[in-house]
């Protein structure tokens, strides 16, 4: 299994990122050995569409999880079309956020809860 | 002789000086280029007509020929094709239209669709010897440039063009104010007005378009806007007082030079002061 957690930072101290198109980095999480991968995003300063980038580069990486604040349309519907679980944790680490996925107390976010931004 | 009337800043005047520029001036075109929200016909109360479609084209992918190589999706800048393991998804808003998608497709995979994102009317009356071509950005859509720049197509070189542009500096700026032959900066006395005033000269001196200032609501604030134009050369062209009977008219849809006289003179002085500016390349 493989979570994808958005921070603003590398590493399990690392604070989450809300934001998931624009986030800082991607920790990817296997649970299970909590080996972990960190990618820094290099979409944080695109001009329209981060989003849609975003998610092509965490399914990319065949994640089954992603944790974060907010999801905008476009990313949303990427997410969905390939069964990737979306779950909200904004305020705390990347290893809080973990840790709560583990105890089951992550809500999931089942529509698009962020306005995105469509790329004027 | 083709105007252009921008501002930084919102809501300063450009409507106002567009409308009353074009009304004074009689036989031209007045072209409502704020595509998001025309509002020059709440002073015209022209009947408008439907002209066209503005259509952007937009990438269509036969799955059959495509090979998910994902090389649109990597060229697109603007994100507008995203590559899954399994099929491609489109994202028409972002596109901008560029066709560079069809043309790097190995397989001849992709097409192009249109997709109208606007309209454009033209409107006429018995009452005022002008004409209004208005373009409507459709609800939702993100991109004003095609509709302003299809709009600018229907420019009469043989006679006056007045276009009240979008406010702000960003592209559907650009997209009005470029290839003008002059540009009219409306701007207020306020520390809002001269900020976005400075920001939108920054922008014309980059067209290379010649320009100059309406101070309007003119007593209101402080002499800053005056002081900025005089240290930096650029002529005051007008200025419209923070009067109450403006303020009325404007409050009740009437294009203020139909009511005081005075100020039709004062428009037709400032075109030929913009005129003269021109021919002279700046010499002013």
């Amino acid at each position: 299994m493989k979570i994808c957690v958005t921070a603003s930072n590398s590493g399990f101290g690392a604070p989450v990122d809300p934001h998931f198109g624009r986030c800082g980095y991607f920790m990817f999480v296997d649970p299970g050995s909590m080996e972990f991968e960190s990618i820094e995003n290099r979409q944080v300063s695109a001009s329209g569409g981060a989003g849609v980038q975003a998610a092509q580069q965490v399914i990319g990486k065949g994640i089954d999880v992603l944790i974060t604040g907010s999801v905008g349309p476009n990313a949303f519907s990427l997410l969905l079309s390939e069964g990737v679980e979306i779950k909200a944790f904004s305020a705390g680490s990347v290893l809080e956020a973990i840790e709560a996925y583990r105890a089951g107390t992550l809500e999931t976010i089942g529509a698009a809860n962020s306005a995105g931004k469509s790329g004027v | 002789m083709k105007i252009a009337i921008a501002s930084g800043k919102g809501g300063t005047g450009k409507t106002t000086v567009a409308v009353n520029l074009a009304l004074a001036l009689g036989n031209a075109q007045l072209l409502d280029c704020d595509v998001e929200e025309p509002n020059c016909n709440l002073f015209l109360g022209f009947n408008l007509k439907k002209e066209e479609d503005v259509n952007i084209t937009v990438p269509e992918v036969d799955s059959g020929k495509c090979t998910l190589c994902g090389k649109c999706a990597e060229f697109c800048q603007y994100n507008a094709i995203a590559k899954l393991p399994r099929s491609l998804m489109l994202f028409p808003k972002l596109c901008h239209g560029c066709g560079g998608c069809v043309l790097v497709c190995p397989e001849n995979a992709i097409i192009e669709e249109k997709r109208s994102i606007g309209i454009l009317e033209k409107g006429t009356s018995e009452r005022f010897n002008i004409e209004l071509l208005q373009g409507t950005l459709n609800i939702g859509e993100p991109m004003a440039s095609p509709v302003i720049r299809q709009l600018k197509a229907h420019i009469d070189e043989s006679t006056v063009a007045i276009i009240d542009s979008p406010p702000g500096t960003a592209c559907p700026v650009i997209a009005s104010v470029a290839e003008m032959d002059y540009c009219v900066l409306v701007t207020e006395p306020t520390p809002f007005g001269l900020n976005d005033l400075i920001l939108a000269v920054d922008v014309v001196r980059q067209l290379d378009i010649l320009f100059g200032v309406v101070i309007n609501r003119h007593g209101l604030g402080d002499g800053r806007v005056e002081e900025y134009c005089q240290s930096e050369g650029v002529p005051i062209l007008m200025k419209i007082p923070y009067d109450r009977k403006i303020a009325i008219l404007y409050s009740k849809g009437i294009p203020f030079i139909e009511q005081m006289p005075v100020w039709k003179e004062s428009f037709r002085g400032m075109y030929e002061d913009i005129c003269k500016h021109v021919s002279c390349k700046g010499d002013f």
